[in-house]
């Protein structure tokens, strides 16, 4: 049934959703009202010359469910950002549970934000950031409860443009019938760009409509408008060429960048909910990007230059954002923490400045060396010391050469002896199957590996009680990376290599039992797969599986690897391509891949050069500690990588808990 | 090697107990009492509450929360108390605290702990049920054959599996009102507390037992008051008074 609702654009629905509040699981993930949030007027930006409206308002979406898009920093702080903006507005929602999404059918209830309970479809833009592919099928549930046709070539001048963001547009191809644009990099600045862009549109009376402002995006270079596009296929399956199909569209659409992140301290009101989440802390992004060069990585690849936040501006944000929420526990956010120039000064400096106030401080880092040690150690000061997370990733030397993961088997065992030692009592590894040119041994080097650690462990711990926890799962070949070109493993032998690596684990008795196996079977890794270096063929796949009741694929009890696979079937046939093709099939040197034309700033010879060294099982240095290798991020970026150190430290100064001078009594008393 | 024991000094003592009460409000009332935890321990930090802390590696703010009402039904009279390490002044307390909570969960009332257990103080509640689309006349009807029943068994799903009790003998009074609109009544009962709890929906069973009742919507559901239970004045006593 389609939306019913009537009302003024804009108008709060809340009465409509209400009663169905009563009738679905946790119903105060609809609700809104978080702290720091905000709800604007609906004409806070005011009237052009002839009186058109000028207000640019975004309902920002993350395609999960409520727990796992609410902490998201990209949503949160595009959120903060555009609502500072006086004439802009930006709204929350999020994938609705389908216990919700069945009575909202129902009852003709159309998907509304969060914050003011306004339907999305009188937003002027639905913004989705898409940080893994598995949220595709949410979005169309979305825009199809919102009333907003699924195909772009269908939607009318009363639909928002729906724009994609995430490191999921860094290959928009697959959702490229869905979208009307996508903006590839760093958001905070593009989100402004656009509003500027979309406003001035407004106000001018909307020209030329839909079509025409998605043509003034899509010059500016930094957004990609698929429908601008044109791709012809081979006669064998593959692309032979994506051109413009449009004046004044460039050829390649480039990546955004912000170069100094100490301009942009957001989030600093992040969001509380009163709901649980999957992340209950604060975070602060303490660098963007990260040189290790890992060849799997895309988050690595996409992200380049490195640029870190000083010292003086982290300690800020901490300052201010536990002000403002209250959360007991700060995570120091980015891809490999532990690489920040002066981290060991900024740990310090935080565990003094916090010691006595009860506020938890985290690092996500998985280096595997000693130093990393140091400086959990230093954040558990007075904590309890459970559990340790390193990720060589690769299981025998071999294929850490293969991937560029430079940790020898002496330093992972020197780095957990270290860990045991300093108290830890717990170490967790992480590790891929499926990496190109993988066999049986070099997976099942893996198990011989945990052994070591667990003797290893013993014997500096000096008593048995210590664990080890073997994580793993399959590598899935991304887009931009050196490894896009690579066979992905199929699901059967990923199954049975882990299967292979448990029996080899579970072997010795002495030893087995205190190493724990966390694996993911092979199957959703295909699809991952199959969205992540598909092309435009897949819209009919995606819509097909939708259609065939596909939600939450990302949630193992809602993931059905035959619904994909049957229509997947249906949607190509006639194509001559299938999954197989997109995921199994090595690819050529000359083969036009769908992204070719989204420029992440890395020279595609250069990624084909590291390709033909990773087979040659020939390492590359961390471009942050030696020289250059050339990928072509900084020279397109015009700029060098943005590091410290500053040299300055963190003065042990905190306000927190400084609220109580009002409610002492002797104060209150000699105050009156 | 020795396992590890938290260094340092220990936390600085309780010196001083405070009991608050609060409303939850509005859309609000889909909260449940983790949530509201949540958003307390949180609200405390922010306000700066010098709050008292339980020993050891997870060192924890020392609140006890009493009675919540169930998740979906609002409430005027929600209760909790914490112990602080210096002396305060309540009313500095609740507005700060206050303005540290999300707009709907607001705090009505801090006061110095009286001695005894907060939760001898809470004998009973007033609940008001808001019906749309019914008549008081129906109403009245249905309620004065509940009242009838010496006992009216009811089960419903708990932790351990499916229970059953009765929901008569716990309701001390009840009374049924028109609304501002024809289409609307309202019904207020005080619900003696007892183990299991009669909770307002499930005085809605006994009453679909008793007459095949059926509101066409769930009624909405506000704890106007909780307290001691005055038998002579056949009123609830303020938990702050005495
Ligand atoms: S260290 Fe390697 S895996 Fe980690 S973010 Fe950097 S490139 Fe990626």
């Amino acid at each position: 049934m389609a939306p019913t609702l009537v009302g003024m654009p804009g108008e709060s629905h809340f009465a409509a959703l209400e009663p169905l509040l009563e009738r679905v699981t946790k119903p105060i993930q609809y609700v809104g009202g978080e702290l720091n949030s905000t709800v604007k007027d609906w004409n806070c930006g005011g009237y052009g010359p002839k009186g058109d409206e000028r207000t640019v308002r975004w309902a920002l979406m993350y395609p999960d469910a409520y727990e796992v898009g609410l902490p998201n920093q990209g949503v949160m702080i595009l959120y903060e950002v555009l609502n500072e903006q006086p004439d802009a507005l930006a709204e929350r929602t999020y994938a609705v549970w389908p216990d919700m999404e069945v009575l909202m059918r129902e009852r003709g209830v159309p998907q509304l934000s969060v914050d003011g309970h306004r339907a999305v479809r009188d937003f002027d833009v639905l913004g989705i950031s898409f940080s893994t592919e598995l949220g595709y099928t949410n979005m169309l549930t979305a825009l199809d409860l919102a009333g907003i046709p699924l195909h772009a070539a269908d939607r009318g001048e009363d639909d928002p443009l729906v724009v994609m963001g995430g490191h999921a547009s860094f290959n928009p191809e697959p959702v490229a019938d869905f979208i009307d644009a996508a903006i590839v990099g760093d958001g905070e600045e593009a989100v402004l760009g656009a509003t500027e862009l979309i406003g001035e549109w407004k106000a001018e009376g909307r020209p030329g409509g839909r079509r025409e402002v998605l043509r003034r995006l899509a010059e500016t270079g930094g957004v990609y408008v698929p429908a601008f596009y044109e791709v012809d296929y081979l006669p064998d399956g593959r692309i032979q060429r994506v051109a413009p199909a449009e004046t004044g569209v460039p050829w390649r659409v480039g990546k955004h960048t912000v170069m100094e992140l100490d301009e942009w301290p957001y989030p600093k009101a992040p969001l509380v909910p009163l709901a649980e989440s999957v992340h209950e802390r604060m975070s602060v992004e303490i660098f963007r990007g990260c040189t290790r060069g890992c060849r799997f990585c895309q988050a690595g690849m996409i992200t380049r230059p490195v640029r870190e936040r000083s010292i003086t501006g982290i300690g800020e944000m901490v300052e201010q954002g536990l002000q403002a929420s209250g959360f007991e526990e700060v995570g120091l956010l980015s891809l490999s923490s532990a690489d920040h120039s002066e981290i060991a000064d900024l740990t310090k400096g935080l565990a003094d400045r916090y010691e006595g106030t009860n506020t938890g401080l985290s690092l996500p880092s998985t280096r595997v060396d000693a130093f990393n040690i140091d400086l959990a150690n230093e954040l558990t000061r007075n904590g309890r010391r459970s559990g340790l997370t390193f990720a060589p990733e690769g299981g025998s030397e071999r294929i850490r050469k293969v991937i560029n993961k430079m940790v020898s088997e002496d330093d992972l065992i020197r780095t957990v002896a270290a860990a045991y030692g300093a108290g830890w009592r717990q170490v967790k590894l992480y590790f891929m199957c499926g990496l190109p040119t993988e066999t049986d041994e070099d997976v099942l080097q893996i198990a011989e590996l945990a052994k070591r650690v667990i003797e290893t462990g013993r014997e500096v711990a000096g008593h048995n009680d210590i664990r080890c926890t073997v994580s793993i799962g399959g590598f899935v070949p991304k887009p931009h990376t050196p490894f896009q070109w690579a066979a992905q493993l199929s699901a059967e032998d990923t199954d049975a290599r882990l299967h292979k690596l448990r029996e080899a684990i579970r072997a010795d008795k002495k030893v087995g039992r205190s190493i724990g196996f966390r694996y993911h079977d092979g199957k959703p890794g295909i699809v991952e797969g199959l969205l992540s270096r598909g092309d435009r063929r897949l819209g009919r796949v995606i819509e097909q599986v939708w259609r065939d009741g596909a939600r939450f694929d990302g949630w193992s009890e809602h993931f059905s690897y035959e619904r994909w696979m049957s229509a997947a079937e249906r949607a190509l046939e006639g194509t001559g391509v299938d999954v197989a093709w997109y995921t199994t099939r090595e690819r050529g040197e000359s083969e036009v891949l769908p992204w070719d034309h989204i420029d992440s700033g890395l020279d595609k010879e250069w990624l084909w050069q590291d390709w033909l060294d990773a087979l040659d099982e020939t390492e590359v240095e961390d471009c942050r500690w030696t020289p250059c290798f050339d990928c072509g991020v900084c020279p397109q970026m015009g700029t060098d990588i943005e590091i410290g150190p500053t040299g300055k430290t963190l003065l042990p100064l905190t306000v927190l808990g400084s609220g109580k001078q009002t409610m002492v009594r002797e104060q209150a008393a000699r105050g009156a | 090697m020795a396992k590890r024991t938290p260094e340092g000094p220990p936390p600085p003592p309780a010196v001083q107990k405070l009991r608050v009460r609060y409303a939850r409000r509005g859309r609000l009332r889909f909260s449940s009492t983790r949530d509201f935890a949540r958003a307390l321990e949180r609200a405390l930090r922010r306000s700066g509450v010098p709050m008292a802390y339980s020993a050891g590696f997870h060192p924890h703010p020392k609140i006890s929360y009493a009675n919540g009402a169930p998740t979906g039904m609002a409430s005027e009279a929600e209760f909790f108390e914490i112990s602080v390490t210096e002396q305060l002044d309540p009313e500095q307390v609740r507005s700060a605290l206050d303005d540290a909570l999300p707009d709907g969960i607001d705090i009505l009332d801090v006061v110095e702990a009286a001695p005894g257990a907060l939760a001898d103080r809470l004998e009973a509640s007033r609940w008001q049920m808001v019906f749309h689309d019914i008549e008081s006349g129906e109403l009245e009807q249905v309620v004065q054959a509940f009242l009838a029943a010496d006992t009216v068994e009811v089960s419903r799903m708990f932790k351990r599996g499916r229970k059953s009790f009765d929901a008569r003998q716990p309701v001390l009074g009840a009374r049924v009102e028109a609304g501002e609109d024809p289409r609307c009544a309202i019904l207020t009962v005080v619900v003696r507390h007892t183990t299991p709890a009669v909770r307002p929906d499930d005085v809605l069973t006994a009453l679909s037992l008793v007459a095949s009742f059926a509101p066409p919507r769930p009624p909405l559901v506000t704890r106007l008051a909780q307290g001691r239970w005055d038998e002579t004045t056949a009123e609830i006593i303020d938990p702050f008074d005495g």
